[in-house]
Parts: structure tokens; C-alpha cells; sequence
């Protein structure tokens, strides 16, 4: 197989485009694509402040450097999850690619701040891990933007990460989910960061194949947690239909940006108030972080037969630069 | 070759050149779920992997929460 510009010895095929690259003109073919996604949508500019979400993992490492090289201004938000020795290594692989490249990294610690991990928050409150993980996350992405005064929040999503979603959306008609499900989501509240998905026109193996060739050491292991999630059963359900039909996942969800969404839009949308605990936005009087931390330190003190558990709504940060 | 299956945590042996996708299908692995790579370099589903050689199928999918 030959790159389709040079007619070296291609490294990287991308069947849903009936082409293959090298090395050097997918990382060309890659940058493109996000710069298109960044621009077209609407992203951001370069005069925006970016706060990268990084996890240590192949795609966010995989943004985070992309985006410093298309020259934007980024800065790295790490959030230690308190999942033992994944959160560790993740947090390891986070602090390295910062210091090796220069790049100021934000961090956050979940259990340092809130007196426990989000697998506790999960057990005390009846959630599954990656429900109390991903509220977690949305929370703390908001909160540190707002503090550090950063315009757009942008997380690793990628092709695959969204038509997963939205393959789950569709099976259980979920509409108010439908109508939330996009590459860009605007603040729609003064105390609302923008969030965007660079990568939604990126392919999982696509990421991955940036990162391998740019030398990033990323967290190759899953989330303990993430075995037996259903997203992954939609992801294996899905990857299925591309090797059959390459394209499928690039037809579904752009499809549905395309045609889909329009039809859903508005629905779910819900007049947002500061919380009257900690301030950030939420569409009830409390928001639904603070419940989950609340009760969740409440059956601690419980446990501890009486011994008060004190909490607090502060995000304790460091840098690295 | 050895094979090194990163997302099972094993190692094979497999006797024989063949193609990437050849090795792939006989091990059961969907193309689409991994990369595979020789010393440092990834390899394309045509390329020809040898006795010689050791090659990590290493997985990109990612799960959990995604929303």
C-alpha cells in the first residue's frame, strides 16, 4: 500500500477515505482535519485561552498536541479521579507530556478536595462509576475554566466516541440527550464555559495512529471501571459495521449533525440558575454534583459512627511549567 | 512470530509469513479495533509480517463515559 501523495510505503489506511498515507502526510491529513473541525465549527480562535482536558489517554494527549502545535493557546486540566493505580499511571503520563513539552498543566484532585474518589461518590449514591466519573469531570472542567478565566473548554471525543453515544441515544430514544449530543456545545449561561470536540471528525484508531507516530506515551490500559460499559459494547457493535462498511460511523453521526439534529434541537433546554451551594450553573437549586459529594460525604459520616466529615467546594490546583 | 496482544494481556506464537490481515482474522481480531505495530512503525493491513518478527496489536478503543 502507497501514501496517496509521496507513493512511500504507506503506514496508515484509511479505508473510510480510500486512502492511505505515510507517516509524514497523515500527520499533514490529521492536522488538517482538526484545523477544519476547529475552524468550521466555530470553535475558537487563537486569541482564545483553551483549557485541554487531558487524561493521560491517547486521545486528549493526542488534542492537547495538535492543538499547541496548530498554535493555539492551551493549557492542560488534569483531574485525579482516585481510581488507584490507573488513576496513577494516567496522572504520570499527564505530568510527563507537560513537563517534556513545556506546557502548563493544571491539576485537580478529587480525593485531596472532596475527601474521597468517584468510585465512592458511585457507591454512595447508587450510581455506576462512570456516571459519578463523567459528572464529575463535566463539574470540574466548568468550575476550573471559569476560575482560570478560559474561554472554551475542549475534551478528546472523538468519531467514535460520538457515533457510540448516539448509536445509545437512538436505541433508547433518548431526545433531550439527542438534542445535546454536538461537536460544540455554547455557554448558554454566564457561568457556563463553551465546550468543544475537536476531534469529532477524527476516527479512534485515527487518534491513536497520531500518537504512536508523534512519540506520545500515553495510558494504553482502560478504566478499571470501564469494563462491561455499555458505550463499549456500542463501540464493538459498531466497529463491526465499519469493517463491513467503512464509513458507517462517519455516516451516522455526521448524518445526524446533518439531518438528525435539527429536528431535536431545543428539546431538554432548561432555564440554568447558579447553584445555592457552590454557584455553578444547574437548572434545580442544587446542583447535581453537589448532591452526589453531599450525600456522599453524609453516608461517610454515617459509617464512621458520628465522626464529622468536613467538605468543601473549593478545586485545589498547581501548575506545571 | 510473537505476537503481543496488548488488550488481552497475552503473547502468541504464530508460525509463519502472512499478511497483517491474515494474522488479524485468525486471531479474531476486528482490524478496526486495533493497530499494529512493528518496532516502532505501524503497519498497514497489506504489509507482511515474518517469523522474525515481534508485533503488538494494540487497541484503541476507549470506553466509559463519553457524553
Amino acid at each position: 500500500m502507497r501514501c496517496r501523495k509521496c507513493a512511500a510505503g504507506a503506514t496508515v489506511e484509511l479505508r473510510r477515505h480510500h486512502t492511505a498515507f505515510c507517516n509524514e502526510h497523515f500527520l499533514e491529513f490529521f492536522e488538517r482535519q482538526v484545523q477544519r473541525a476547529v475552524e468550521h465549527e466555530r470553535m475558537f480562535t487563537p486569541d482564545d485561552r483553551v483549557l485541554v482536558a487531558v487524561s493521560g489517554g491517547k486521545d486528549s494527549l493526542a488534542l492537547w498536541d495538535v492543538l499547541r502545535r496548530l498554535g493555539y493557546q492551551t493549557t492542560g486540566l488534569y483531574i485525579n479521579l482516585g481510581i488507584g493505580e490507573y488513576s496513577a499511571e494516567s496522572h504520570r503520563k499527564s505530568v510527563a507530556y507537560a513537563e517534556s513539552r513545556q506546557a502548563e498543566l493544571i491539576l485537580a484532585d478529587i480525593p485531596e478536595t472532596y475527601g474521597m474518589g468517584v468510585e465512592d461518590f458511585a457507591r454512595a449514591t447508587g450510581r455506576v462509576s462512570c456516571s459519578a466519573c463523567g459528572l464529575s469531570k463535566r463539574y470540574l472542567f466548568n468550575k476550573v475554566a471559569r476560575e482560570g478565566g478560559f474561554t472554551v473548554v475542549a475534551t478528546g471525543h472523538n468519531l467514535d466516541d460520538e457515533a457510540a453515544v448516539l448509536l445509545g441515544n437512538l436505541l433508547h430514544w433518548q431526545t433531550e440527550y439527542l438534542a445535546r449530543q454536538a461537536p460544540v456545545l455554547d455557554s448558554t449561561h454566564p457561568g457556563l464555559v463553551k465546550k468543544v470536540k475537536p476531534f469529532f471528525r477524527i476516527a479512534e484508531r485515527e487518534a491513536a495512529a497520531y500518537a504512536i507516530i508523534r512519540g506520545i506515551d500515553y495510558i494504553v490500559d482502560e478504566c478499571p471501571n470501564s469494563v462491561g460499559a455499555r458505550s463499549l459494547l456500542y463501540k464493538e457493535a459498531l466497529n463491526v459495521l465499519e469493517q463491513a462498511a467503512p464509513g458507517t460511523k462517519q455516516s451516522l453521526y455526521w448524518g445526524f449533525l446533518e439531518h438528525g439534529r435539527p429536528l431535536v434541537q431545543g428539546r431538554g433546554d432548561a432555564d440554568l440558575r447558579a447553584c445555592l451551594h457552590c454557584g455553578q450553573p444547574t437548572t434545580g437549586d442544587v446542583c447535581a454534583f453537589c448532591r452526589m459529594t453531599e450525600r456522599a460525604a453524609e453516608r461517610m459520616r454515617i459509617r464512621r459512627a458520628g465522626v464529622p466529615t468536613a467538605t468543601t467546594s473549593t478545586t485545589s490546583t498547581a501548575s506545571i511549567s | 512470530m510473537k505476537v503481543l496482544i496488548r488488550h488481552q494481556k497475552r503473547e502468541v506464537q504464530v508460525q509463519g509469513a502472512r499478511r497483517v490481515r491474515d494474522l488479524l482474522v485468525e486471531l479474531g481480531i476486528n482490524p478496526e479495533s486495533v493497530l499494529v505495530i512493528r518496532g516502532s512503525a505501524l503497519l498497514t493491513h497489506d504489509a507482511r509480517v515474518g517469523d522474525e518478527d515481534t508485533v503488538e496489536l494494540r487497541p484503541v478503543v476507549s470506553g466509559g463515559e463519553t457524553a
